[in-house]
């Protein structure tokens, strides 16, 4: 093992080469690395943050959907009262309208009996005046007689 | 696998060993092997496989940062990505500074040096063989296998450490603060003032030992493992059919060594320049 010029040419050679990874191989392959790291945690940081406003907008929905549910149950226990009130309200109604018409028709079939009545009665009067005229007839002139006739079916 | 008749073990493995080697004689002339001694001689086939690998690397550097997106990145991009990636991370573990040198630097030892450690897995005499055909006599193919390669990437270590060591501290920072006064503090000891010259030449001695020691070891760590791998290769290819298995054993073990020595050499490289940019 004798050293020799050797030595130099090995030292050129290597000055030569770590001049050029220094130059042209490390900075911009580290500064590659480096980007791609930025890029990645950058990434990550933006995932993680999607994943909390996914979590906060469930929330957020349930909260909206309880809300509506009980905003919902309100409605139909609001309508539930008014159907109610209305049903009533519509029996007190017909109850009244029946018992008007009740009255109404009673009124009227008092009104035709009274009616039937004052016609029977003038009736009555007439054949008993007719009744009487046969009887005696001669005698007694429907004319002179009128005021006491009409006296007659008044009192009938 | 002695496919000279006339070749002895000995001559197989030496042949083995042995560099492809130019220089200029004394009167001028090129000429090829005959240069032991002589310290202007180039080893041919370590440079070339060298470069080559550097330059392969390179291109595939320089393809990934052609092609390469923010978005999905292909495989290719992917596996250099992971590399970078593992580097940076090994940097920033252990060098707090700043300094845009670092991360290159072991990005450029780790993956050099795996490439380079790796050609010990093609079987030892192909390339020999081929160049044998092709008439080149001696071709070592493993460049980390040879001290002047290793020693060249930890001599450079060692010039970055005294450059930021000085640049840092300051040069008598450096030389009195770090050199001087350590291990044996004389203001912590207590002794008298007249001794303080004599404590602080024997912590001169006792860290310019340890720092002389760095590039030393760095580079005959990364030396002495392959040199002692290829040299297992050599001897398990003389066995004959019995080589089979014994080479995949020794191979599957190798990648482990490959691997290891190329991380300890960028590791260790990070933590000496880290220490020389670290004031005490």
């Amino acid at each position: 093992m004798d050293l020799n010029a050797t030595l130099i040419g090995q030292t050129i050679a290597m000055i030569v080469f770590v001049w050029f990874c220094m130059k042209f191989v490390w900075p911009p392959l580290m500064g590659m690395i480096e980007e791609r790291q930025n890029e990645i945690s950058e990434g990550l940081a933006a995932a993680e943050k999607g994943s909390r406003s996914l979590e906060l907008a469930a929330v957020e929905k349930t909260k909206l959907l309880d809300e509506a549910r009980g905003q919902a149950r309100e409605i139909i226990d609001q309508a539930n009262t008014r159907a109610g009130g209305i049903v009533e309200e519509a029996r007190t109604a017909a109850d009244g309208e029946g018992e008007r018409i009740l009255a109404a028709a009673r009124a009227e079939v008092e009104q035709e009996v009274n009616r039937a009545r004052e016609e029977l009665r003038g009736q009555v009067a007439a054949i008993a005046v007719a009744g009487a005229e046969k009887i005696i007839s001669r005698e007694i002139n429907a004319a002179t007689h009128q005021d006491l006739l009409d006296q007659l079916a008044q009192e009938i | 696998m002695a496919s000279e008749g006339a070749q002895t073990s000995a001559q197989y493995i030496q042949h083995h060993l042995k560099n492809l080697q130019v220089c200029k004689d004394d009167s001028g002339e090129w000429i090829w092997n005959h240069c032991s001694g002589n310290f202007w001689a180039i080893n041919v086939d370590s440079m070339i496989f060298s470069v080559v690998l550097a330059l392969f690397l390179a291109f595939i550097f320089s393809r990934v940062v052609k092609t390469a997106t923010t978005g999905k990145p292909g495989k290719l991009q992917a596996f250099v990505e992971i590399v970078i990636d593992f580097v940076d991370s090994s940097v920033k573990g252990t060098f707090h500074g700043k300094n845009a040198m670092i991360a290159p630097l072991a990005l450029t030892i780790v993956t050099w040096v795996f490439m380079m450690n790796l050609m010990d897995l093609i079987p030892v005499d192909w390339l020999p063989f081929v160049a044998h055909a092709a008439g080149v006599e001696y071709l070592k193919v493993v460049p980390t296998t040879d001290p002047n390669i290793t020693f060249a990437m930890s001599l450079s270590v060692f010039v970055l450490i005294l450059f930021y060591s000085f640049k840092i501290k300051g040069i008598g920072g450096f030389v009195i603060g770090e050199l001087m006064m350590n291990p044996l503090n004389p203001k912590d000891l207590g002794v008298p003032k007249i001794f303080w010259p004599l404590v602080c030449a024997f912590n001169f001695i006792l860290e310019t030992v340890a720092l002389l020691a760095k590039p030393l070891s760095l580079s005959l760590r990364l030396f002495g493992n392959m040199y002692a791998g290829e040299l297992m290769f050599i001897l398990i290819a003389l066995l004959g059919f019995l080589q089979l298995p014994l080479h995949f054993g020794w191979a599957v073990f190798h990648i482990l060594i490959v691997t290891l020595q190329a991380y300890i050499f960028m590791m260790l490289t990070i933590v000496y320049l880290s220490q020389a940019h670290e004031a005490h």
